[in-house]
C-alpha cells in the first residue's frame, strides 16, 4: 500500500490509484536516475527512456481499467504541516491518464533513439526533466485540492521550460523559453485566483469543498472568467496563443510532441474540471463566449498555419487550430447543459474529449515525424526539404497518416470527432433562444471551414516535405529513423489507427467521463451492431468508418486486379513529362512560401505582412515576405512598453542613497501610528 | 438488409460505373452542337478509356508509390461514393456506414490524393495544380456540407437515405432554404468537377490548367483511372443534385417495382440535367484563378444563408 485510502479496503489488494502512483514514484526515480549518469548517453538512451515508456504503457493499461471504476481519493501526508496533498482517481481524470500514458509511452520509446550527443542540457538532466515533467502532468490530474493542484502545475511549467530551452546557447531559444515561462505564469495568477474565488470564503481548499459550494452566479462567473484566463493561456487560446509558435520550434521533437498532445490537454483537463465538476452550473452566456473564443482560436491557427515556412511553427499554430476546436465544442457542451438539455451536451462532450484523444496522438507523431526529419537533414525550413519519401519512406509513410488524421479525413480519428461536433451543431437547433439558433449554422460552417483549411495546410506540409524533388544536394543521403524511433513512431500511429477505426469501442471510455459532467451519456444508443457509430438514432445519422476503409479498399483491389486481368500491368520509367520543359530543376517546384500565397492573398487582414519585391532591373532579384501577427503589435508590444514605463516610475522610488530609505521608512512609521491610534 | 437491398446496391454500383463515361460523352456532344461544332460521338469517353487502358504506363523515374497507388484511390474513393449516394433506390445496405458529411469526408480523402501525387514528382505544373485544387477545396468543401446541412435540417438528418425520404414525401412546395441551398449546389458543383467558369476541362493552356495540371504526369492505365474518377465524380455529383433538389422517382425499400421504374427516371434526369450544364458550360467565360475564391465564397455564404432561412421561416 502506497496510500492510506478512505473506507475499509483490503490492505493487501492493490488499487487502481496504488498502481497509478507507482507509476510516478516508478517515473521520479528514473529521473533520480538520470542524475547519477549525468553524460552517460548510452546509459540514458538505452535504460532510462525505455524503461519510462514501459511505465508510461502501465500507466496506458491501468488507466484504461480504471475509466469505469468509483471514485478513489487518497491523501499523501506530504508538503506543508496540516496541508497534506489529496488526490483522487474519477472517471475524467483517468480519461485524461490514459492519454499521458498513451501518448508518453510512444514518445518516450522514440526519445530513446532521439537525444544525441551534443550541445546543451546533457542527457541525464534531459532525463531528469522529461519524467518530473511526465509524473506531474499526471499528478496534475489526479489532484484533488488547489495546493496539490498549484504545486504540480508549476512543477510542470518549470520542468517543461528547461526542457524547452534545453539548447540554452542559442538566443532564439532562451527568448521562447522567457516567453513561455512568463505566459505560463500569468495563466498561473489566474487559475490560482480562481480557486481563491471557487473556496467562497471557507478557507478549505480541497476540491471536495469547492463541489459542495453553491457560488452566486456573479462570483461563479468570476471563477469562469478566471479559469478561463488561466487554463487559456496554457492551451493557447488567441489572444494568449504567442508562446505556442516561439516554444515548440525550440523545444527537442519529442519534447514539443509531449507538450502539444498532452500538456495542452491538461489545460483542458482544467477547463472541464472547474465548469462541470467544481462550478456544477453553467451559465448560457459562458458557452457563447467559449464558442466565440474557440472559434476565433480555430481560424487565426489555422490560418496562421497554412502560411507557415518552419515544420515545427507550422504545427505548433496547428495546434493552436485544434485548441481552437476544442474550446468551441466545451462552448457547446455548456451550452446545452445551461438549457438543461444533457443528451446534446454529452453529445458536444463526446466530441471534445475523442478530439483530445485524436489530437493528442495525431499531433505527437506529427512532431515525432519532423524530428525523425530534423535529425536526418538538420534543415527544419521547409524551403530546403522535399523528396524524402524516397529516402526515408518509412517516415513519409508513417507520418502521411499522421497528416491525415490532421486533415481531419475518413477513416481516421481526427474525421469521428469533427463528425460527432458537426452532428451536435446539427442537432442543436431547437436551443429555446432563437438568436442562438440563428448563431449554429454560421458555427458549423466556421467549423467545417477550419477543417478543409486544415487540409489545406496539411497537403502542403507533407507535399513539402516529402513529396517532389530534394530542393538541397544533402537530402538524398539522409537516413531513415532507427529502431527505437521506429518503434514509438509505430506505437502512436497504431493510436491514430485504432481512434479511428474503433469509434464506438473509445465513445465506451468517454461514457463515464460524460455522465459524470453532464449526467448523460451516448450509452447504448451508440452500438447499433459494433460496427456503426450512431450517436443518436440510426435514420439521423450513422457512421462506419470500418465498413468506410472496407468499400475504399475493395474498390481499389478490384480496379487493380480488373485492371491487370483484362489489360496488363506494362510500366516504362522516363523522365518527368511536364509538358515538355525541358530545363527544370528543383527550385521550379512550388516553395512552402508559395503554396502558402493564396492564403495570404485571400486572408490578407489577418497578417501584418512585409514584402520586398524585386523589379525588373535588379541584377540580383531578391524577394522576401515576412508574416507578422498583429496581436504582437497592437496588445503584446504596448502592452510591455507600458509595464516598462510602470516600472520605471517604481524605479524613481529606488535612490540609492540611505538617507532617502530612512525617509520611507519614518514616513510609513508614521503613516502606521496614525491608523493605529485611530 | 434484404436481398433486395443488396441487388439495389449492386445494381447502382455497376450502373454508375458503366454510365458515367456516357454522362461526360452526353455533355460534350450537347455543348459541341450549341456551339454550333460537329460532335464526337456519344461512346467517345469509352473508346477514349479503352485506348488508356491499352497503353502502358509511363512513371517519372523518381515517382513514388504513392503516385502510382493514387489512382486506385481516388477510383476508389468515387466508386464508393456513388454507392453510398441514393440514385436508384434509398434501400441501401452500404448507405449507414456513411452520411452526408462522410460523403463530403471521401470527397476530400480524394482530393488530398491527387494532389499529393501531383505534388510527388516535383514539376512546376503539378504543383501548381496541387494548390490550386487545394485553394478550390478548402472553400468548395464547406459549401458543399452548408448545402447538405440544409437539407438535414429539413428531415432532421445526416443520412442521405433518410433525406431523400423526407424530401421526396414533402407536398409540392418550394422551401426557400432549399432554393439557396441549390444555387449554391450549382456553383459548387462547377467548381469540383473543374468546369466552366472554374476549370475548362478542354484546356491546352497549361498556366489555366487545375484538373488536367493535377494529372499531368499520369498516362496510360492510371491516367484511365483519373479520368474514370472525374466522370464518377461528376456522375456522384449529378446525383446528389437529384437526390437533393428533384428526388422524386427514387425507388424506396416498401416497393420494389419502383426500381425499375427508377432507372428511366434517373436517365431522363440526367440527360436534362447534362443538357442544363452544356448550356451553363457555354453561356459562360472561364475566369481568372482569383475570382475563383469570390465565386466560391458566394456559394458558401448562400449555402449559410439557406441554412438560416430555414431556421427564420420556421421559427
Amino acid at each position: 500500500m502506497i496510500a492510506p485510502h478512505g473506507g475499509a479496503v483490503d490492505p493487501t489488494r492493490w488499487l487502481h490509484l496504488d498502481w497509478i502512483l507507482l507509476v510516478i514514484v516508478a517515473w521520479l526515480l528514473i529521473g533520480v536516475a538520470g542524475v547519477f549518469a549525468l553524460r552517460r548517453l548510452t546509459l540514458v538512451a538505452r535504460v532510462l527512456f525505455p524503461a519510462g515508456g514501459a511505465f508510461g504503457l502501465l500507466l496506458f493499461g491501468v488507466a484504461l481499467n480504471s475509466v469505469w471504476s468509483s471514485p478513489a481519493v487518497a491523501v499523501l501526508p506530504i508538503g506543508l504541516p496540516s496541508l497534506p496533498f489529496h488526490f483522487r482517481l474519477d472517471s475524467l481524470s483517468a480519461f485524461f491518464l490514459l492519454i499521458i500514458g498513451g501518448v508518453s509511452a510512444g514518445v518516450s520509446a522514440f526519445a530513446a533513439g532521439y537525444f544525441r550527443k551534443g550541445e546543451g542540457t546533457p542527457p541525464g538532466l534531459l532525463a531528469l526533466e522529461y519524467h518530473v515533467f511526465l509524473a506531474s502532468m499526471a499528478l496534475v490530474v489526479l489532484a484533488d485540492d488547489a495546493y496539490a493542484f498549484m504545486v504540480m502545475w508549476e512543477t510542470m511549467a518549470l520542468s517543461s521550460f528547461f526542457l524547452v530551452t534545453a539548447n540554452h546557447r542559442i538566443v532564439e531559444i532562451q527568448r521562447a523559453g522567457y516567453l513561455y515561462l512568463l505566459v505560463a505564469h500569468i495563466g498561473a495568477i489566474g487559475i490560482l485566483l480562481c480557486f481563491g474565488v471557487l473556496q467562497a470564503n471557507t478557507g478549505d481548499y480541497t476540491f471536495a469543498n469547492m463541489r459542495a459550494q453553491a457560488l452566486s452566479p456573479f462570483w461563479a462567473s468570476v471563477a469562469f472568467l478566471l479559469a478561463l484566463f488561466g487554463f487559456g493561456a496554457k492551451a493557447g487560446i488567441v489572444p494568449l496563443h504567442v508562446w505556442l509558435p516561439e516554444a515548440h520550434p525550440a523545444a527537442p521533437s519529442p519534447v514539443s510532441a509531449l507538450m502539444s498532445g498532452v500538456m495542452l490537454k491538461t489545460a483542458i483537463y482544467g477547463v472541464l474540471r472547474v465548469f462541470f465538476d467544481l462550478l456544477h452550473t453553467p451559465l448560457w452566456w459562458w458557452g457563447l463566449l467559449l464558442l466565440a473564443i474557440g472559434l476565433a482560436t480555430a481560424l487565426f491557427g489555422v490560418v496562421f498555419a497554412a502560411v507557415q515556412v518552419d515544420m515545427k511553427r507550422l504545427l505548433a499554430y496547428s495546434s493552436i487550430e485544434n485548441i481552437g476546436l476544442l474550446f468551441a465544442g466545451i462552448g457547446l457542451t455548456v451550452l446545452f447543459s445551461a438549457y438543461g438539455m444533457q443528451p446534446m451536451a454529452a453529445l458536444a462532450l463526446t466530441a471534445v474529449l475523442y478530439h483530445v484523444a485524436s489530437h493528442a496522438f495525431f499531433k505527437s507523431l506529427l512532431f515525432v515525424g519532423t524530428g525523425a526529419v530534423l535529425h536526418a537533414t538538420g534543415e527544419r525550413n521547409l524551403g530546403k526539404l522535399g523528396g524524402l519519401i524516397r529516402s526515408m519512406p518509412w517516415v513519409a509513410w508513417v507520418t502521411l497518416v499522421g497528416v491525415l488524421a490532421s486533415a481531419g479525413l475518413p477513416p481516421l480519428g481526427g474525421f469521428v470527432s469533427e463528425w460527432l461536433l458537426l452532428q451536435s451543431f446539427l442537432f442543436a437547433p431547437g436551443l429555446p433562444s432563437s438568436v442562438l439558433d440563428m448563431l449554429i449554422p454560421v458555427v458549423a460552417a466556421l467549423i467545417a471551414l477550419v477543417g478543409a483549411l486544415a487540409g489545406y495546410t496539411m497537403v502542403k506540409f507533407f507535399g513539402v516535405i516529402f513529396l517532389g524533388q530534394p530542393r538541397e544536394e544533402k537530402l538524398v543521403q539522409a537516413r531513415d529513423a532507427g529502431g527505437w524511433e521506429r518503434l514509438g513512431m509505430a506505437w502512436l500511429v497504431g493510436g491514430c489507427l485504432a481512434l479511428g477505426l474503433f469509434p464506438v469501442q473509445f465513445i465506451a471510455l468517454i461514457d463515464p467521463v460524460t455522465t459524470a459532467l453532464v449526467g448523460a451519456g451516448l450509452g447504448e444508443t451508440v452500438d447499433d451492431s459494433g460496427w456503426l457509430l450512431v450517436p443518436v438514432a440510426i435514420e439521423r445519422s450513422s457512421y462506419g468508418p470500418a465498413i468506410f476503409l472496407l468499400g475504399v479498399a475493395a474498390s481499389f483491389a478490384l480496379a487493380f486486379l480488373l485492371v491487370r486481368v483484362l489489360y496488363h500491368g506494362r510500366l516504362r520509367r522516363a523522365a518527368p513529362w511536364d509538358c515538355g520543359y525541358p530545363w527544370q530543376n528543383a527550385r521550379m517546384q512550388d516553395t512552402a512560401e508559395g503554396f502558402g500565397q493564396p492564403i495570404r492573398q485571400i486572408f490578407e487582414p489577418f497578417f501584418r505582412m512585409e514584402r520586398e519585391l524585386p523589379t525588373p532591373f535588379d541584377a540580383e532579384p531578391r524577394y522576401r515576405v515576412s508574416v507578422g501577427d498583429h496581436f504582437w503589435r497592437w496588445l503584446y508590444l504596448p502592452l510591455a512598453r507600458a509595464i516598462e514605463r510602470l516600472a520605471s516610475l517604481i524605479g524613481l522610488l529606488q535612490q540609492g542613497r540611505i538617507s532617502v530609505y530612512l525617509l520611507y521608512s519614518f514616513v510609513t512609521l508614521i503613516a502606521v501610528l496614525v491608523v493605529v491610534k485611530q | 438488409m434484404t436481398w433486395l437491398g443488396v441487388f439495389s446496391q449492386l445494381l447502382e454500383i455497376v450502373m454508375a460505373l458503366l454510365l458515367a463515361p456516357l454522362l461526360g460523352g452526353w455533355i460534350n456532344q450537347c455543348r459541341a452542337w450549341l456551339q454550333n461544332k460537329s460532335a464526337p460521338g456519344l461512346l467517345q469517353p469509352y473508346r477514349m478509356l479503352h485506348k488508356l487502358f491499352n497503353k502502358e504506363s509511363v512513371l517519372a523515374e523518381h515517382a513514388s508509390p504513392l503516385f502510382r497507388g493514387a489512382p486506385y484511390i481516388v477510383f476508389g474513393c468515387m466508386a464508393l461514393a456513388c454507392a453510398i449516394i441514393p440514385t436508384l433506390s434509398t434501400d441501401l445496405p452500404l448507405s449507414p456506414a456513411a452520411d452526408a458529411i462522410a460523403l463530403v469526408g471521401l470527397f476530400a480523402f480524394a482530393r488530398v490524393f491527387v494532389s499529393l501525387a501531383a505534388m510527388d514528382v516535383g514539376t512546376s505544373f503539378g504543383t501548381l495544380g496541387a494548390r490550386r485544387e487545394m485553394l478550390i477545396g478548402f472553400l468548395a468543401e464547406p459549401a458543399l456540407l452548408m448545402v447538405l446541412f440544409s437539407a438535414s435540417l429539413i428531415s432532421k438528418s445526416t443520412s442521405l437515405t433518410t433525406i431523400v425520404e423526407t424530401l421526396a414525401h414533402r407536398e409540392l412546395t418550394i422551401y426557400p432554404s432549399l432554393a439557396f441551398a441549390g444555387v449554391a449546389f450549382t456553383m459548387v458543383s462547377l467548381a469540383e468537377n473543374a468546369r466552366v467558369p472554374v476549370d475548362n476541362p478542354t484546356t491546352h493552356l497549361e498556366l489555366t490548367m487545375i484538373h488536367e495540371a493535377l494529372i499531368l504526369e499520369y498516362s496510360g492505365r492510371h491516367l484511365a483511372l483519373l479520368e474514370w474518377a472525374a466522370h464518377l465524380k461528376l456522375f456522384a455529383y449529378s446525383c446528389i443534385g437529384l437526390a437533393l433538389f428533384f428526388p422524386w422517382g427514387i425507388a424506396e425499400a416498401q416497393a420494389p417495382v419502383t426500381l425499375l421504374l427508377a432507372i428511366p427516371a434517373l436517365l431522363l434526369k440526367l440527360a436534362i440535367g447534362g443538357g442544363l450544364l452544356a448550356v451553363l458550360e457555354t453561356l459562360s467565360a472561364k475566369m481568372r484563378i482569383f475570382r475563383v475564391p469570390e465565386f466560391l465564397a458566394t456559394a458558401f455564404l448562400l449555402a449559410v444563408i439557406g441554412m438560416l432561412v430555414h431556421i427564420l421561416v420556421r421559427a
